[in-house]
């Protein structure tokens, strides 16, 4: 078997074949625009039991993303600083080829991708959240899982992170300093709760090439039949805080003309954000 | 003192590169080897390959699989690091070797892999791309067909001025750092990361000087590759002492 078709199902196969024909006239398998994303639904608070919760559809991609808040010791080296675990997984039900069990290279690539475009935003103010200087701060983690794969799912989980943070409600830290006897991480849950506080929206775009060909939000099956794909992460700024070449290699000048698309793109990811009330301003 | 005369934390000046070397076929049991020397940053590459995949089953039938692992010694680095794989390590392990294997001719090797081991024996910032810059030198002495080198070089926000080979204090106390690889007559970015904060025009700024760095680091790996030609020639030849070289 080559590389390309090595495990893949029939279906898979023609898919790929498909998204090649059309790719290479300039068109796209499901008749989008090579700029155009996929609808995107985002709902918040999915998970009841987190402190804040999104899921998000991206097409047929399903991203279910958890905000969590702990009680937690700093890192000596930032003892006046809070911590943000971010943690992604592919589920066995996301297609043929996603598999159970410890995570592979891809998985930690993304789940890395996406705690850079967090980390580096600003979106967290870490010094916000210490509880008691270099004894006690809050840990954040945003744990999401990819449901269904059908390609894309950096720009997906970026999104659900903003969204579950955005929405999220944290433990009173005022209310943990007086009761820190009584506070611990099994009983957090019971603390009274206030909104959470973001500074910064960070949007992830990941752009494909196929030939000279330069589209946004592949598929799964575009992704594979893809030659580049490179991740930029936008802040409302316009300033860039994360890039990852995933695949492939590009000359120096489309190295610019996807980041000047990116942007593009982020506008446009934001303003959807904005008009379904997940951040302000 | 004009902007022109700003002076990093360890002397240097912004399109300056730290001191260094590159050294080829310096492991005699592999089929290609090199090491590095950037700053303090000493790693070392072993290429062994192309040879026969196992298992069977995942072979393909048209091309080599490159198996790269970036790993660190536990005494690399100022904090003792444990040996096992980091998520860190795993996901440069991907990247470098998704970067190398855009040079590679893997179809000249079909049902066979070849081995890449990088060993950072001590770390002082931008390993990954020293890393790379090595591995190509090593890929090339064990005969391996290349489309291009490549090579790779790191610029980074430091105090607010773009620097080229972001140092391990840099790296910490910096606003951003971008590592990229390049081939660099085919001229394609073969890596591009980035993580921090910079505009567009800072972005731009860095990869230029970045580009310039790594162009600066492949007459290196040119010169390391000669170097072991002429070495091979320094051999004497079998019989009637000919001046015949290589």
């Amino acid at each position: 078997m080559s590389k390309e078709y090595k495990g893949k199902t029939l279906s898979e196969i023609l898919r790929m074949e498909q998204a090649r024909n059309f790719l290479g006239k300039g068109m796209r398998e499901d008749g989008r625009e090579l700029t155009q994303y996929r609808p995107i639904d985002i709902k918040v608070g999915t998970i009841e039991k987190a402190f804040g919760s999104a899921t998000v559809y991206l097409g047929d991609t399903i991203v279910v993303t958890g905000v969590n808040f702990e009680i937690g010791t700093p890192f000596t080296d930032s003892p006046d600083s809070a911590i943000l675990l971010v943690e992604g997984e592919i589920l066995p039900t996301a297609s043929f080829e996603a598999e159970a069990g410890p995570p592979d290279e891809y998985e930690i690539e993304m789940s890395r991708v996406v705690d850079r475009s967090l980390r580096e935003s600003g979106i967290i103010d870490f010094k916000k959240y210490v509880i008691v200087p270099g004894e006690a701060v809050l840990k954040i983690f945003v744990d999401f899982n990819i449901l269904n794969d059908d390609g894309n799912i950096i720009d997906a989980a970026v999104i659900g992170a903003v969204a579950a943070l955005a929405t999220a409600e944290m433990p009173d830290l005022d209310y943990i300093r007086e009761n820190l006897e009584n506070v611990n991480n099994n009983n957090i849950k019971e603390v009274p709760r206030k909104p959470f506080q973001i500074e910064e929206v960070p949007i992830a775009n990941t752009i494909a090439m196929y030939g000279d060909k330069m589209f946004v939000d592949p598929t799964a099956s575009e992704e594979e039949v893809a030659d580049a794909l490179i991740t930029y992460t936008h802040l409302s700024t316009g300033e860039i805080c994360s890039i990852q070449l995933l695949k492939g290699s590009l000359s120096y000048e489309d190295v610019f003309k996807a980041l000047d698309l990116a942007y593009e793109k982020s506008i446009e990811i934001r303003n959807i954000l904005r008009e379904r009330g997940i951040i302000s301003g | 003192m004009s902007k022109e005369e700003f002076i990093r934390v360890d002397g240097r000046k912004p399109d300056e590169l730290r001191k260094y070397s590159i050294n080829a076929g310096i492991l005699k049991n592999a089929d290609g080897s090199a090491e590095i020397r950037l700053g303090k940053n000493w790693i070392v590459v072993g290429v062994y390959g192309p040879k026969e995949h196992f298992p069977k089953f995942e072979a393909l039938q048209d091309r080599a699989i490159i198996n790269c692992r970036y790993h660190m010694a536990p005494y690399s680095t100022t904090e003792r690091k444990s040996p096992k794989p980091s998520r860190r390590e795993i996901e440069l392990s991907k990247v470098i070797r998704t970067a190398l294997e855009q040079a590679v001719i893997l179809e000249k090797f079909p049902e066979m892999s070849i081995d890449i081991f990088i060993e950072v024996l001590q770390a002082e910032g931008s390993t990954r791309v020293a890393s790379i810059t090595a591995a190509s030198v090593a890929l090339a002495e064990a005969g391996i067909p290349l489309r291009d080198m490549v090579v790779g070089c790191s610029a980074g926000k430091v105090s607010g001025k773009i620097v080229v080979d972001v140092g391990e204090e840099e790296d910490k106390e910096g606003e951003a750092d971008l590592p990229i690889a390049i081939m660099p007559n085919l001229k394609r970015v073969v890596l591009l990361q980035m993580d921090g904060k910079l505009t567009h025009e800072e972005f731009k700024e860095a990869f230029e000087k970045a580009l310039a760095g790594a162009l600066e680091l492949y007459e290196e790996q040119k010169r390391a590759l000669k170097g072991l030609i002429e070495k091979m020639s320094e051999i004497p030849s079998e019989g009637d002492g000919n001046e015949q070289g290589v």
